[in-house]
C-alpha cells in the first residue's frame, strides 16, 4: 500500500489543508470527532499532538492546549488506541507529532510499530536530531511511515537539501523564527524565504506552518508550498466549543474562502 | 573511563542537542565557535582579570578547624561563597558575556530560579552595557524578592513565566522561547551545566577555574594537590562540574554529589533526580530526569530554590552511570540543621543549596587523615527569609 500522505500529495492538484490539534483537547475524547469533521469540512490531513509538559517550541495557545489535555489524561497509549479506533472512519492522513521524550518513554521501536499498526501515516518530531534518527529510518520506511522534519528560514541551503532528503512525505517549512501562534500577516521577508524554498526543487513537497491564522495568509502559503498547516488559530476556535462539528465546518469555510 | 565530552557533544549516553530546528542555527554558531573563542589568549586574559579584579578570585580554601574537630578529619571549605554577588554562579556569566561580546550579540537572556544565576547575569551585563532580560518563575519572583529587585537595581527587565508551576523549569522553557523568537542578536546564558551541547561543556569550562584553584591551593596547605574528597552540591550542577573537573582522572579522590531530598526521597516531594530520575530529553539534552511513566517531566520540590530542577547535566548523568562520582542526598531538615551548624562552628551563614554539602559529611565514613573539601558554593544572604521561616537557632 503506498503511503496516503504520498498519495494525497502526488495525487492532488489543489493545495493541501493540514490542521493541527492537541490530543486530548478540550476534553480526553475529542479526537474522533473532532478528525471526523475536519474531513467533513474539507481538511485534507490531520496532524494530531501528543502532549507533553514542556512545550518549549509553543507559543500561548498550544502551551494551554498541551496543559489541559495532559490534564485531562491524554497518554501516548491511550492516543494511539483512538486513532486506531478512528482509522477506519476517516480517508485523509494521519500525521502524529511531538515532543520526544513521551515517544522515547513509550520506547522508540514500540512506538513506530504501534503507530503503523494503528494506521498513522506520517510523524513529526520536532526536537529529534537528524542523526539520532538515522538509526531508525530503516525501521519507519519499512513500516511506510513518512517522517517529515522542520526548516526554518534560518536554515542554510546546505541543511534544507540535508532535511529534505532525509525526509518522506513532506516538508514542514515553519513560517518565521518564531513559537507556534498567529501573528497577523506575512511580511516580504518570509514571501522571499517562500519563494526561495521553491526555487530548491526539493525531493519533498513542502507545506507551510506556524502563523497561519487567515484566508490572507492561508492562501499566500498555498500559492508557495504545497499547502498549508494551521493550529493555534485553530485551537483557539475549538476551546471554548459548545458545538465542535459547527464550528470545525466555520473555520474551514472562513480560512479557505475570501471574503 | 572517558569523561571528556565526545565531538557530537554526548558524555557517554548522555548529552546532544535535542532542539527544534528554530533553535538549530542559535546553538550552531555557539557549537562552531566556542572552543576557538574561550582558547584565545586574548580571551583568557580578560576572562581572568575579570576573575581576579571583580569576581575576587582565587577565592580561599579554608582550613575549618572546629567542623574538622568535630567530623575528625581535616575539611577545607572552598570559599566560593565570597565571590562578587554571593555564589560561584559568576564565574560563568563572566565567561559567557565575553564570549556573547565576541559573537557580536547585543541581548542577552537568562533564566533564574532562586535568581542568583539572574544576578550574575544582570551584573555582567551592566557590566558590559548590554541589554538583559530574565525570566523568573512567577511563584519564585514572589519567594525571592529581594534578588529580583536587585537585578531590577542593576537595570535587567525580569519577566514573570506564568506557564506550568512558575519556577525554574517554567522560566527556562521561556527563556528558550523568547531565543527562538530572537535568533541572531541574542545570546542565551544558561545558568548551570544544562542545555543542548555545547552549554553543559562550555559552562563546565568556566567553572573548572574552581578546582584548578583547589588543586594549587591544597598543594600549598598539605604538599599535594589532592584530597580524599571533593564534595559539593548538585542543581544542575555547575558549581559540582566545576569543583570535580580536574579531578574526574584522579581515580584516588572521591566525588561526592549532594543533591536536595526535599522531604525525602521517597515523599513524592524531593529534587533527588539520580534517585528518582530516569533517562530523557528536556531542555536540549538527554539526560536522568524525573518524570512520570509517560515522559511528563515531574516538578521537584527543595526548601532550597537553586537545587529544584527536575533533572541534572549530562556530564552528571554520566558520572552516575560509570560510578565515578558518588550522589548521596540531603533533606531540607538535614541541610537545614547543617546550615545552622555552619554559622555556629565556623561563623559561616551558607547558602541552603551549600547547606546540602555539609549535610553529607555525616554520611560519609571518614577517617582521621581524610582531607575533605567541601565546594561552599554560596552564601546565605539570599536565604535570610527562608532561616527566618526556618526559625529553629
Ligand atoms: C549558591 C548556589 N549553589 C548551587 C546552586 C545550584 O546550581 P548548580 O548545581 O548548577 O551549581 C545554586 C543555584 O541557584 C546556587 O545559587
Amino acid at each position: 500500500m503506498k503511503n496516503r500522505i504520498t498519495e494525497l500529495l502526488s495525487k492532488t492538484k489543489k493545495p493541501v489543508l493540514s490542521v493541527f490539534y492537541t490530543a486530548g483537547f478540550p476534553n480526553l475524547d475529542d479526537t474522533e470527532k473532532i478528525a471526523i469533521a475536519l474531513e467533513t469540512a474539507g481538511a485534507d490531513m490531520i496532524e494530531i499532538g501528543i502532549p507533553f509538559s514542556d512545550p518549549v517550541a509553543d507559543g500561548p495557545t498550544i502551551q494551554m492546549s498541551n496543559k489541559k489535555a495532559l490534564d485531562n489524561g491524554m497518554t501516548v497509549a491511550l492516543l494511539l488506541k483512538q486513532v486506531a479506533g478512528l482509522r477506519s472512519k476517516v480517508k485523509m492522513p494521519i500525521v502524529l507529532m511531538g515532543y520526544l521524550n513521551p515517544v522515547m518513554q513509550y520506547g522508540f521501536e514500540k512506538f513506530f510499530k504501534d503507530a503503523a499498526n494503528a494506521g498513522v501515516d506520517g510523524l513529526i518530531l520536532p526536537d529529534l536530531p537528524l542523526d539520532e534518527f538515522e538509526k531508525f529510518e530503516p525501521l519507519t520506511t519499512s513500516l511506510n511511515l513518512s517522517v517529515s522534519f522542520l526548516i526554518s528560514p534560518t536554515t542554510s541551503e546546505t541543511r534544507i537539501r540535508k532535511i529534505d532528503a532525509i525526509s518522506s512525505g513532506f516538508v514542514y517549512a515553519v513560517s518565521a523564527s518564531s513559537t507556534t501562534g498567529a501573528k497577523g500577516e506575512f511580511t516580504t521577508e518570509q514571501l522571499a524565504y517562500f519563494n526561495r524554498l521553491k526555487s530548491y526543487n526539493l525531493k519533498n513537497p513542502f507545506l507551510i506552518g506556524f502563523g497561519i491564522s487567515n484566508y490572507t495568509t492561508y492562501s499566500q502559503a498555498c500559492a508557495y508550498g504545497a499547502g498549508a498547516i494551521v493550529g493555534s488559530s485553530f485551537i483557539q476556535q475549538i476551546s471554548e466549543s459548545k458545538n465542535l462539528e459547527a464550528d470545525i465546518h466555520q473555520f474551514v469555510v472562513s480560512l479557505t474562502t475570501s471574503k | 573511563m572517558r569523561y571528556e565530552v565526545d565531538e557530537k557533544g554526548y558524555y557517554g549516553n548522555f548529552g546532544g542537542a535535542y532542539i527544534p530546528e528554530m533553535l538549530y542555527p542559535n546553538v550552531e554558531e555557539l557549537r562552531t565557535h566556542y572552543l576557538e573563542i574561550i582558547q584565545q589568549p586574548e580571551f583568557q586574559k580578560e576572562f581572568h582579570e575579570l576573575l581576579q579584579n571583580y569576581v575576587g578570585r582565587p577565592t580561599p580554601l579554608y582550613r575549618a578547624e572546629r567542623l574538622s574537630e568535630k567530623y575528625n578529619a581535616h575539611i577545607y571549605l572552598k570559599r566560593e561563597d565570597l565571590c562578587h554577588t554571593g555564589a560561584h554562579k559568576i564565574n560563568n556569566t563572566i565567561g559567557q558575556i565575553l564570549l556573547a561580546k565576541r559573537l557580536g550579540k547585543q541581548k542577552i537572556i537568562a533564566e533564574t530560579g532562586a535568581g542568583q544565576h539572574g544576578v550574575a547575569t544582570a551584573t555582567v551585563c551592566a557590566l558590559m552595557g548590554m541589554e538583559c532580560m530574565v525570566y523568573m518563575g512567577k511563584l519564585d519572583m514572589e519567594r525571592q524578592r529581594p534578588n529580583v529587585e536587585r537585578m531590577r537595581i542593576l537595570g535587567t527587565q525580569v519577566v514573570p513565566a506564568v506557564s506550568g508551576n512558575m519556577t525554574l523549569k517554567d522560566a527556562t522553557n521561556e527563556a528558550m522561547r523568547h531565543w527562538i523568537n530572537h535568533p541572531t542578536d541574542t545570546h542565551y546564558i544558561i545558568g548551570s551545566v544544562v542545555g543542548p551541547h555545547p552549554y553543559p561543556h562550555m559552562v563546565t569550562l568556566f567553572q573548572s577555574v574552581i578546582s584548578e584553584e583547589i588543586k594549587k591551593q591544597l598543594l600549598k596547605e598539605i604538599g599535594q594537590p589532592n584530597p580524599d574528597y571533593v564534595v559539593a552540591c548538585v542543581g544542575g550542577g555547575s558549581n559540582a562540574a566545576g569543583a570535580f573537573y580536574h579531578y574526574l582522572n584522579e581515580a584516588h579522590v572521591n566525588l561526592v554529589g549532594v543533591e536536595a531530598a526535599g522531604l525525602g526521597v521517597d515523599s513524592g516531594e524531593s529534587a533527588a533526580t539520580t534517585a528518582l530520575g530516569k533517562p530523557g530529553v528536556l531542555h536540549g539534552s538527554k539526560t536522568l530526569l524525573m518524570q512520570t511513566t509517560d515522559g511528563q517531566v515531574i516538578e521537584p520540590y527543595s526548601i532550597s530554590a537553586g537545587l529544584d530542577y527536575p533533572g541534572i547535566g549530562p556530564l552528571h548523568a554520566h558520572l552516575f552511570e560509570t560510578g565515578r562520582v558518588q550522589f548521596v542526598s540531603a533533606t531540607d531538615d538535614e541541610a537545614m540543621n547543617a546550615g545552622i551548624e555552619l554559622a555556629r562552628t565556623e561563623g559561616i551563614i551558607p547558602a541552603i543549596e551549600s547547606a546540602h554539602a555539609i549535610a553529607a559529611l555525616s554520611k560519609l565514613e571518614l577517617t582521621q587523615e581524610d582531607v575533605v573539601v567541601v565546594n561552599l558554593s554560596g552564601r546565605g544572604d539570599k536565604d535570610l527569609e527562608t532561616y527566618i521561616r526556618w526559625g529553629k537557632y
